[in-house]
């Protein structure tokens, strides 16, 4: 080796490195930054027997401790399953007018219905029940299928014109337009009733209200009042599905858009939707 | 210490054989010097032992005093309960959001420090700071066990004898049941203190508390057996700021630099005349705490114990001089003493009834606050989504969630009503719909109460302001909220 040089000013050694005409010293890091680093390669080696490590060529070395982050996920999740037995197994029980009435199971299922809201229905029905056009707003007081919890839960479990569930609840306007039902004339006057309905006005002198008593109250019922049953929604109020301007109203006579809900029988367990249908009913519109 | 770096070579120049390692490089730190205080009696001793035993005894004593609030409240006179969020000091419960009331007790505590320091010095420091109170306790133990500063100095010089080991393991452990007391203590002020205690004993207390136990017990353990002074000259930021609130007029411990000067070591039969009455005995310097020569005059590191004063009296007392060369004076006094002029001491001064005068103020101010302080709140969230609801009958309605704080110990009633939107109708889910007077809303008590409340009212503007008022039924009193009423 060769002699070490020294910085003639300081006196500190160098490390014989030189770039124009500078020097640079041998100024050590400090012993116990050394060690630490050292003290980091035996936890190392203690870390690769204990744990995880190496690949290998067909899987990965699975350490004496047997530990894994997948297999740490499926165990809390296990608990969480476990902890959560004890409600859902009360739920499975009860009506959901039962689950409403106690406090209890309410408080549950008020918390459950509202994460599998958003994980479901919010993405149609938006947060809160807020709704936006073709999708019903869940707050209001206006229900197409009822509002009471068994018609919610029914509504949840088979769906609306969900053909791949024989339970679902099916009803069609006709295309009075496409289908050529009523020509352009009626259709604009019919329209003129409606907007008088909803209006609250005089609507009985209208030309409309006779072709209204022929066409529409079978299902839209005696001054709009709506039903139920089929799913018809009330004419004689200020809550709209689509569009409740007369245009929008004609537009529905002429080629009606029918909204369609999936059954959630099948992708939710019966519990879920019990607490789903507590949640709903609880949005602020419930009957 | 090592010699003197040789002058520089010139640039270029080889370097010399003889430099073999570097020289002269200064170190960035110093070592640390133990300090080895000597044991003295005397008046500030005196003072500083009643201090140290009022202190300790009312910070023992306190957790176990009991106060009945009756059933399912805790019984413990000041408890600072996390779990149950609650504070309780004798008869005043302070819920989480009511901090402003320690936050008072802090700007107290602050000025109080200001005033004291305005008029007596360091008393804070030297006298009552915890870090001065233990430390004190802890050398007390290291006296008894090592004995005095030549024993302890020779004793930590000398070989690791059985008898060393012995004396030191013997402190060590007297040190660390300290310790623990002191952590336990502190900590039974948030548990309750019989239970707390017995589950330490029997060993079924939470790892957590253990583990607290074990951290407030280590630093008690580390910073009044091993840090002490470092604690006030390095640590603490108290000392860095404290020359601000002193003035020509505060009292601090001072030495008598006209006095004393020029000093010298005194012989039997000698006569003072023509020189200091300091004989440089250095007693000053082997009994303080922090390890300073006070006769360098006043210095950060200088805590305002007054065991130099004790010290330094002996002394003279025993050479025939008079007590009090190095003395607990203002500034403006030594200078008038020097030139032979009437002293005064001066504790009425501007700066000094500010200081009351703030406190003063601020105390006013929490203790009305504390005695009005009305038992109960109100918070309200508007619901956001949806923001508003249009009904059937073409109105708008609003959800809220109004929560009502009822902080006082039995069931009340309040009456919710509101302020600012024309025609508003109020319906509370579970307790009905409100005409004028109002919905009762039932609030078990030392609970929060959460309602679901719904208001309707024409369309109209875009965002109206709404308030809602809740009445007290039994006393009337009243809170108001202030929110909003969105519409389309």
């Amino acid at each position: 080796m060769a002699k070490q040089e020294h910085d003639p000013i300081s006196g500190t050694a160098t490390t014989g490195h030189e770039w124009d005409g500078i020097k640079e010293l041998n100024t050590p890091i400090p012993k116990w930054w050394v060690y630490v680093f050292y003290a980091t390669i035996i936890w190392a080696a203690g870390y690769w027997v204990f744990y995880p490590s190496w690949p290998t060529l067909t899987g990965y070395l699975k350490g004496t401790l047997g530990y894994s982050s997948r297999g740490e996920v499926r165990s809390e999740m296990a608990a969480a399953a476990e902890a959560r037995k004890v409600w859902l197994d009360r739920f499975k029980g009860a009506s959901v007018q039962q689950i409403a009435a106690d406090p209890k199971l309410r408080t549950y299922a008020m918390a459950g219905g509202a994460v599998a809201f958003k994980d479901n229905c919010a993405p149609c029905h938006q947060a809160g029940g807020a709704g936006a056009v073709a999708y019903p707003t869940l707050a209001d007081d206006e229900w197409l299928w009822g509002g009471t919890l068994d018609d919610i839960q029914a509504t949840i479990t088979h769906g609306i014109r969900w053909s791949q569930d024989s339970g679902t609840r099916v009803s069609e306007m006709p295309k009075f337009g496409t289908d050529k039902l009523l020509d352009a004339k009626q259709i604009d006057q019919v329209a003129d009733y409606v907007v008088a309905l909803a209006a609250g006005g005089k609507a009985d002198a209208l030309p409309g209200k006779a072709i209204y008593a022929e066409q529409c109250v079978a299902c839209h019922g005696e001054g709009g009042v709506g039903m139920q049953a089929v799913g018809a929604p009330a004419l004689n109020n200020k809550i709209w599905l689509y569009n409740g301007t007369k245009d929008g109203i004609v537009a529905q006579i002429k080629a009606p858009k029918h909204g369609v809900m999936p059954a959630w029988g099948g992708r939710l367990d019966e519990t879920t939707i019990k607490q789903l249908a507590v949640y709903v009913h609880a949005l602020g519109g419930g009957k | 210490m090592t010699d003197l770096a040789p002058p520089p070579s010139p640039p270029g120049a080889p370097p010399t054989a003889a430099r073999k390692k570097k020289k002269g490089a200064a170190s960035l730190y110093a070592a640390h010097e133990k300090v080895h205080p000597r044991q003295v009696s005397g008046r500030f001793r005196t003072i500083k032992w009643v201090v140290d035993v009022v202190l300790v005894g009312f910070f023992l004593v306190c957790p176990w005093l009991r106060w009945d609030r009756g059933p399912g409240v805790p019984d413990q006179a000041i408890l600072l309960d996390m779990a149950g969020r609650r504070g309780y000091l004798l008869d005043v419960e302070i819920w989480p959001q009511e901090v402003y009331y320690l936050t008072g007790v802090l700007i107290l505590g602050a000025i109080g420090l200001f005033l004291a320091t305005a008029l007596l010095g360091r008393v804070w420091c030297g006298f009552t700071c915890i870090q001065t109170v233990f430390t004190d306790i802890f050398q007390w133990i290291e006296y008894r066990i090592e004995g005095d500063r030549a024993a302890r100095q020779k004793l930590d010089a000398g070989p690791w004898t059985l008898g060393k080991i012995a004396r030191k393991t013997v402190k060590t452990i007297l040190w660390l049941v300290v310790s623990l007391i002191v952590s336990h203590t502190w900590l039974i002020y948030f548990n309750d203190a019989p239970t707390a205690t017995r589950a330490v004993l029997d060993g079924s207390a939470s790892a957590e508390f253990y583990g607290y136990l074990a951290l407030f017990a280590g630093t008690t353990f580390l910073l009044a057996g091993y840090a002490r002074e470092q604690v006030c000259i390095y640590m603490c930021p108290w000392p860095r700021f404290q020359a601000a609130m002193f003035d020509e007029d505060s009292l601090i411990v001072t030495y008598e630099t006209w006095r004393g000067e020029p000093r010298g070591p005194a012989r039997a039969g000698q006569a003072f005349e023509g020189r200091g009455h300091c004989v440089d005995c250095t007693m000053c310097i082997q009994v303080c705490p922090t390890g300073i020569d006070i006769r360098d005059g006043s210095q950060l590191a200088c805590i305002g114990c007054g065991l130099c004063i004790d010290a330094c009296d002996q002394i003279m007392t025993r050479v025939g001089l008079p007590p009090g060369l190095i003395t607990y004076d203002s500034t403006a006094n030594q200078v008038a003493r020097s030139k032979g002029e009437p002293t005064r001491v001066r504790l009425v001064r501007p700066r000094t009834v500010l200081y009351a005068g703030v406190m003063v103020a601020v105390l006013t101010v929490m203790v009305a606050a504390l005695v009005l302080r009305s038992r109960f709140d109100v918070n309200v969230l508007h619901e956001r989504s949806p923001l508003f609801v249009t009904m059937s009958d073409g109105s708008i309605r609003n959800g809220y969630t109004v929560k009502v704080l009822n902080m006082d110990r039995g069931p009340h009633s309040f009456a919710l009503t509101t302020e600012g939107v024309a025609g508003a109708r109020l319906s509370v889910i579970g307790h009905g719909a409100g005409d004028g007077a109002g919905v009762d809303l039932p609030v078990e008590g030392d609970s929060v109460g959460t309602f679901r409340v719904y208001v309707s009212a024409e369309g109209g503007a875009r965002s109206r302001a709404l308030a809602f008022v809740v009445t007290e039924r039994s006393s009337g009193h009243t809170r108001r909220y202030e929110t909003i009423f969105a519409g389309p």
